[in-house]
């Protein structure tokens, strides 16, 4: 049959499964707005404040359902509001198709009205982009798009439709989803079975694990893995919830702002398997230190990430779940490192997870919150201190439900995601931690939360400060504290319930728990502004440059 | 380890903006790019890319790996000082007088070099080669003075009798990554 472009668009999203998309209209799509409320029955459009907001939600959505987030932003200042969002969708391999008008083709490289070349902007921080010049090109650009978004390696696609590709018509058939295999064309016989001969010699592995796991659905299949070798795991901060915090094998965060017992154990093992992680510099930090007594496994589905940042003595490419379910498979038998583990606990015990005087409040709030809050809720996060605390603290159990800017690290990401987070999954709880840096940066996306009344709880931790900016500075540059200080007269509370989001206050003096209950009750968006200390801080840390092992702030057990 | 000139050929679906995508690629990750080249194959949907860069194993390991991962990058292949042929054309505009004249023409027959152009003060030269051939006539030029010159890149094929289209993408031998060598 015979459709506009625009109609066109809206049956290839319908063809994808596509029920909700995010965005903010504008000259150069009108035609696809005006196709979208014919169809409003079918997709539902969440109109939010700022592109950038719909970006993130796109994020978000795409984060907590494991489909493919959609966005939608005219031209120009449209499409270019989108580009933080993409680039933290790109960092953390997250599957987003963003959808952006331009000026019509006549008019194309002549400075138009809100023109912009988006496609040139997004290039390096999206997988791959489209500028679509051929009407008879559409249906499958689009669908390339959704199939690019999610095969392999998952990521932003950025599809440019000028003006008359919506407008002009074309003959346009229904297709199914292109089918999409787990990843494993460059698995080789050879290096699993190099990885099994390290697995059975080595007496001290551990595993080190990322968010590949998460994205490839495959924690159950690591959690059964590390029973099979019999060996303590620790996560980057996209890795956190691929095993449960609360497992015995389970020794933290990694890296940075990683526990002790985790950085020591890398540095201090004899085989480090690595699953679905690309040795970010905040997990290495000193890159010749690292894991110097190890040989190295390196298992993820990107080539490229092999020998990128550390050079491993042995790799497998393909599929993190392929490739374990494979791997479980020649080991068979289960193996025991005893010793090894028995060292894990002891210093479990003696470098627990405890906190100075300069964390207190802030891991008294997060801990409350948890148990307010139901087993499967989700986390989102903001950047900067609240989030290593909602990592360190939050006892991540169930895959995936933590959302946080890990790579790029966006202030402002976290209002946008947990509307996301929300929409894809409208009976859970959706908690954003927050910090009074982060949550200024985007806290226009309260008119969404009130708009769509979405019962997200913004947990809103107020140290007057950016804080992460201020330990740094404390520690590092004098405690000159430039530019850091938030002292500005700004109400909170009037400020959400200007937006008309429910606020409430939880001083030094309150009870987080009485707080947070009420917060979650209400069933409707809420800020809860917590008050915390100017100088808390987030610990321990790792200095920059140092190994991992040397760290600041650990607090030792009296045993 | 060592930094050594590798000379890639990289096989692009022929649209526009893909050499945007693979030179753009290779300037954010930091990758210099020593000589470019580009033009469509016996296959008109696909275009072919030459670059030399120069870098360690580990750098060159790397940037394969990443021009590989653009969706419009067909193949990358490594083009080995021994296993190809590599030629570049160079045409170049030097000073002359009526004593240098002759010469500069006998140096040109030497290195098979073709006269395109002369003027009463210059000669017009095109040279044929690879890096070294035209780095040591560019050499024995300079004295003379070199007016202008404009150079077209490296550009490569591989000895023997396959075809790029030929090899397996996915065999790493064929791509010649370390992986399972």
């Amino acid at each position: 049959m015979e459709l506009t472009g625009a109609q066109i668009i809206i049956e290839c999203l319908k063809e994808q499964g596509v029920t909700t998309v995010f965005g903010f209209p504008g000259g150069s799509v009108l035609p696809l707005y005006d196709a979208l409320y014919a169809n409003r029955d079918s997709i539902r459009h969440i109109l939010t404040a700022h592109e950038q907001g719909a970006a993130h939600a796109a994020d978000g959505y795409a984060r907590s359902t494991g489909s493919v987030g959609v966005c939608i932003a005219t031209s120009g200042p449209g499409a270019t509001n989108l580009v933080t969002g993409l680039a933290t969708a790109y960092m953390d391999s997250v599957p987003v198709v963003a959808l952006t008008g331009n000026v019509p083709l006549s008019l194309l490289g002549r400075d138009s009205f809100q023109e912009v070349d988006i496609t040139g902007i997004t290039m390096p921080i999206t997988k791959h982009n489209y500028i679509v010049k051929d009407i008879a090109d559409l249906a499958n650009t689009v669908r390339e798009a959704f199939y690019i978004a999610k095969e392999g390696r998952p990521g932003p696609v950025l599809i440019d439709l000028p003006k008359d590709m919506q407008i002009g018509k074309c003959e346009y058939m229904p297709e199914k989803p292109w089918p999409i295999e787990p990843k494993a064309s460059r698995l080789r016989e050879a290096s699993l079975r190099q990885a099994v001969e390290l697995l059975r010699n080595a007496t001290k592995p551990m595993f080190y694990v990322g968010g590949g796991v998460i994205r490839s659905h495959a924690a159950q299949d690591f959690r059964n893995f590390l029973e099979l070798v019999d060996a303590p795991a620790a996560a980057s901060l996209m890795g956190l919830g691929a095993v449960s915090s609360s497992s015995d094998r389970f020794t933290g965060m990694l890296g940075m702002h990683g526990t002790k017992v985790s950085n020591m154990s890398v540095s201090m093992c004899d085989l480090l398997i690595v699953v679905g992680a690309r040795f970010s510099d905040r997990v290495v930090s000193k890159s010749s230190a690292f894991a110097r007594n190890a040989k190295i496994i390196h298992i993820d589905v990107d080539p490229a990430e092999i020998d990128k940042n550390i050079t491993s003595c042995c790799h497998v490419v393909g599929d993190v779940k392929v490739v374990l379910q494979r791997l479980s498979k020649m080991i068979g038998e289960p193996m025991k490192h005893e010793q090894w583990m028995d060292q894990i606990r002891q210093w479990k015990q003696r470098y627990p997870i405890r906190v100075t005087e300069e964390s207190r409040r802030p891991r008294e709030i997060i801990r409350t919150l948890q148990k307010v809050l139901p087993k499967d809720a989700f986390i989102v996060t903001e950047v900067g201190q609240h989030q290593m605390w909602a990592a360190q603290y939050f006892k991540h159990e169930v895959p995936g439900h933590f959302l946080t800017s890990g790579g790029l690290g966006t202030m402002g990401y976290g209002t946008g995601a947990s509307i996301g987070a929300q929409f894809g999954n409208p009976s859970k709880r959706v908690v954003n931690i927050a910090g009074d840096g982060s949550f200024r940066m985007n806290c226009n996306e309260l008119a969404t939360l009130a708009r769509y009344q979405l019962p997200v709880v913004i947990v809103l931790m107020n140290n007057h400060c950016l804080g992460m900016v201020r330990q740094w500075q404390t520690l590092f540059y004098d405690k000159h504290y430039s530019e850091t200080t938030l002292d500005t007269p700004l109400d909170w509370i009037k400020l959400a319930e200007a937006y008309g989001v429910h606020g409430m206050r939880l001083t030094v003096d309150d009870d987080p728990a009485v707080v947070l209950k009420a917060a979650l009750d209400l069933g409707q968006p809420v800020v809860v502004e917590c008050e915390i200390p100017i100088d808390d801080k987030v610990y321990p840390m790792v200095a920059p440059g140092a190994p991992i092992e040397d760290m600041l702030g650990v607090v030792e057990a009296d045993v | 380890m060592a930094e050594k000139q590798y000379t890639l050929a990289i096989l692009v679906n022929n649209h526009s903006g893909v050499l945007m995508r693979v030179v753009g690629l290779f300037s954010r990750r930091g990758y210099n790019i020593d000589s470019l080249s580009v033009g469509i194959t016996e296959n008109p949907s696909i275009s072919r890319i030459t670059i030399v860069v120069t870098g360690d194993r580990a750098v060159v390991e790397q940037i394969k790996k990443q021009v590989e991962k653009l969706v419009d990058v067909i193949k990358v292949y490594e083009m080995t000082r021994h296993g190809s042929v590599q030629r570049e054309l160079v045409l170049v505009k030097v000073r002359t007088t009526e004593q240098t004249r002759t010469s500069v023409v006998e140096l040109a027959e030497i290195f098979k070099a073709k006269v395109l152009d002369v003027t009463p003060s210059t000669i017009s030269l095109q040279l044929t080669g690879g890096l070294d051939k035209i780095g040591s006539f560019l050499e024995l030029m300079n004295p003379y003075g070199i007016v202008e010159m404009s150079r077209t890149g490296i550009t490569a094929l591989e000895r023997g009798s396959r075809s790029l289209c030929d090899i397996d993408y996915e065999d790493p031998g064929a791509v010649g990554e370390r992986a399972d060598q």
